[in-house]
């Protein structure tokens, strides 16, 4: 178990179980890489399932993708990209002992994820507004749609969207954590396993979005 | 052998820390094990039980009065159906022998001193308790009757509670995921100095090889379980033909999981079959490497035949053969371990102790259950068999056949270094043969059932299937009768058994080479490998 003893860093972090930080880091990385490999083959299922509904149903698709505001969704993919700069700016920071500024960094992924959530949730009450539910609550008289399934639309954007949504909440949670920790002066130059395994999840998860953001706003 | 320094004081992981919270919050993953075992026990009594209930309703047509209605109507026969299936399939044969005996065994076959991230370790044992009581929870709400594949479109519009039944499967899958996660890294990185690739223990190689399968698998039944959800919810369309979706797709979604669980179930019973075989017939293994890849090599090929399910789905044609024929491909692999195990039984010191009667049970009824396997991958015998007893029998032949005694023979060998006693070998013997001739009379004649043309999910048939179900509902009477000898077994092993030795059976893998039980950290020192694991002659 890690012990808070300061006059030895490198001890200090390493768990029972392992011999050194190295074999520590290494078993870390290699463990939040495989989750990473399950989220994705979780969307990649999802895709999959959207690629063939687009392919039977390509006008209804169409028909849907044009209610979407794909200026909206590019603003949230740029915030995305920044957000994931500035995650990979503050693990910098930290093995450069410049904990402030690492802060700082994490403070506006916070923020950033922050600003895309707030994005969405005006899209999403927006569609809400004019009848666009997913599936058999889609509104066809008030929404006024041509394809009677245009629910099935729906249905992908609001899983796809909102799975996605609840990963960036659950990233907003762990940099919120990692923040803490920062102040609190618990990552420094020797130890950042834990800065660096949320940066790869929030990496992943903007990059699932990068595949969502055309997949949803801009084809057909 | 390591020195036993702490072990002289008679201090080990059960001993060393007291009191329920100290196992509720340990992470060590000895007692993790402990506790999915006792887990894993409670479910398999649960599922057994309505197992024992189904078969009583088919002792007799339901015309005869008494035992022919022992479960009021079809619907009530559907429900203890479906919980049977799920509870046997999610709760008792994916998590039994990598939860229990892999926790357990895995980081001490590596000379580690414990999983890669044992707090995770913990938090999936929590998981999978959260996902089991919810499924069970849903038997109070409205008993689902979908049987455990959830098929649509029955399974929109059946009882609400299929939404619960199927979160509590995606966070079993979740712990899942955990588990096999945890154990590819300890297997990647904590191995002990020496201990290359090839000198791990076949257990571990058949552990990897499925945490590789939990892994890839798990994710696509988790997003398929969630879209039944919002299909339910929300009616969305995608598994429901009157919304312009395809039924057949939540098929192909859900059996692009469920076939690669399949080797979930049985990839580590190999393992556990490897390590007892090579033990108690004191020679090496036949063809180690061979039998290590071919491991990976099920894993590889489980993930591309997922299709033999749905052979009468209206499917191409096509796409059938093509299944068939990889479907078959799977057998090679099986085939190169089951030939591997008999050479290595050939001109051994073969000694007949429980653990091996049991491996010796598991070569006979996998070797029954995979060349029924074959014969339903063959394309036309399918359609002519299907959802017929006939496989019924296959896949029972092979998940109880095959897990189950891998799991009873694998209790049986790691039970002196588990809890540090002895149990009772006459017990256990006995035990073994009530389970495996009672298998054998319950099972057997569902094969020629199938044959006959029962369907497989019905509470009642015609006259002429009578005789045949009567034997059948009297052997699962017998196996009732062997796992209550064996639960005494092992309860009054804990309970009275004399102090068993480090080393009982004198193997030659790292877990022998602690003491029994083991200490906290499993050696007392970190253990240098210099051979193979199966150094017999």
């Amino acid at each position: 178990m890690s012990t808070d003893n300061v006059t030895h860093p490198h001890a200090a972090h390493v768990s029972h179980h392992f011999n050194d930080a190295t074999q520590e880091y290494d078993s870390g990385k290699q463990g939040i890489w495989l989750f990473m490999v399950t989220e994705i083959l979780m969307f990649g299922a999802l895709l999959i399932g959207y690629g063939i509904f687009h392919h039977l149903y390509p006008a209804m698709f169409s028909e849907g993708a044009k209610q979407l505001d794909w200026k909206l969704g590019f603003v949230n993919t740029l915030v995305l990209i920044f957000s994931s700069f500035t995650m990979a700016i503050s693990i910098q920071l930290i093995q450069r002992n410049q904990i402030k500024k690492a802060a700082m960094a994490l403070a506006i992924t916070i923020l950033c994820g922050a600003v895309f959530m707030v994005i969405k949730y005006f899209e999403w009450t927006h569609k809400f507004h004019l009848g666009f539910y997913p599936g058999r609550f889609l509104d066809l008289a008030k929404t006024g749609a041509e394809h009677a399934n245009l629910g099935m639309y729906f249905g992908f954007y609001f899983c796809m969207s909102g799975l996605h949504g609840l990963h960036v909440l659950i990233g907003m949670g762990l940099i919120t954590w990692l923040l803490i920790r920062t102040i609190r002066g618990e990552f420094h130059s020797q130890y950042w396993i834990p800065v660096e395994g949320v940066g790869i999840f929030w990496h992943i998860v903007d990059l699932i979005w990068i595949f969502l953001f055309p997949l949803l706003y801009l084809v057909g | 052998m390591g020195s036993h320094s702490s072990s002289a004081h008679g201090e080990n992981y059960i001993n060393c820390e007291k009191g329920l919270w100290s196992w509720l919050t340990t992470i060590d993953h000895k007692r993790i094990g402990i506790m999915y075992m006792i887990a894993v026990m409670f479910f398999f009594f649960v599922g057994g039980v309505m197992a024992l209930l189904l078969r009583l309703e088919l002792f007799a047509p339901n015309a005869t009065a008494g035992v022919g209605q022992v479960l009021k109507n079809g619907d009530a026969y559907n429900q203890v159906l479906t919980y049977h299936g799920a509870i046997m399939v999610f709760m008792v044969i994916v998590p039994g022998i990598p939860a229990i005996l892999g926790n357990f065994f895995l980081p001490i076959h590596l000379g580690a001193k414990d999983m890669a991230f044992p707090k995770i370790n913990l938090l999936s044992w929590y998981v999978f308790m959260a996902g089991a009581l919810l499924a069970v929870a849903t038997f109070f709400l409205s008993k689902i009757d979908t049987g455990w594949t959830f098929y649509t479109p029955y399974s929109i519009r059946t009882g609400t509670s299929v939404v619960v039944m199927v979160v509590a499967a995606f966070i079993m899958g979740m712990s899942s995921i955990l588990t096999g996660l945890n154990m590819i890294v300890t297997v990647h990185k904590l191995r002990a100095p020496g201990m290359t690739m090839h000198r791990m223990p076949l257990f571990v190689w058949a552990m990897y090889s499925t945490a590789i399968l939990q892994l890839l698998a798990t994710p696509v039944l988790g997003i398929t379980l969630m879209l039944l959800a919002a299909e339910k919810i929300f009616g969305v369309g995608i598994f429901d033909p009157a919304l312009g979706g395809d039924p057949v797709l939540f098929q192909h979604f859900f059996w692009f999981y469920s076939h690669p669980a399949v080797y979930i179930m049985i990839l580590p019973a190999m393992g556990v079959i490897s390590e007892i075989i090579t033990a108690f017939s004191r020679k090496v293994i036949f063809g180690y490497t061979a039998i290590a890849y071919s491991s990976l090599g099920i894993a590889a090929v489980s993930f591309f035949v997922w299709g033999h399910h749905m052979f009468v789905s209206g499917q191409s044609e096509l796409a059938g053969i093509m299944f068939s024929f990889i479907t078959m491909l799977v057998g090679v692999p099986t085939a190169i371990k089951m030939f591997n195990w008999v050479a290595t039984i050939y001109k051994g010191s073969v000694s007949f102790d429980s653990p091996m009667l049991f491996a010796l049970g598991f070569l006979f009824l996998f070797a029954i259950g995979g060349v029924t396997g074959i014969m339903l991958a063959t394309l036309p015998i399918d359609v002519h068999f299907h959802d017929t007893y006939f496989v019924v029998a296959h896949f029972h032949y092979v998940m109880v056949g095959g897990t189950l005694m891998a799991l009873m023979g694998g209790f049986y060998y790691w039970f002196p270094k588990m809890f540090g006693k002895n149990f009772n070998e006459a017990l256990a013997r006995l035990s073994f043969v009530f389970i495996f001739i009672g298998f054998n009379v319950t099972f057997f004649p569902q094969f020629i059932l199938g044959a006959m043309g029962m369907p497989r999910r019905y509470f009642d048939y015609i006259p002429n299937y009578e005789q045949l179900n009567k034997v059948s509902t009297v052997g699962s009477w017998l196996i009732l009768i062997g796992f209550l000898i064996g639960l005494y077994a092992i309860v009054q092993g804990i309970r009275k058994g004399s102090k068993a030795v480090a080393n009982p059976w004198g193997a030659k893998t790292l877990e022998w080479q602690t003491a029994s039980p083991p200490p906290q950290f499993n050696f007392d020192v970190e253990p240098v490998v210099t051979a193979g694991p199966y150094e017999y002659r």
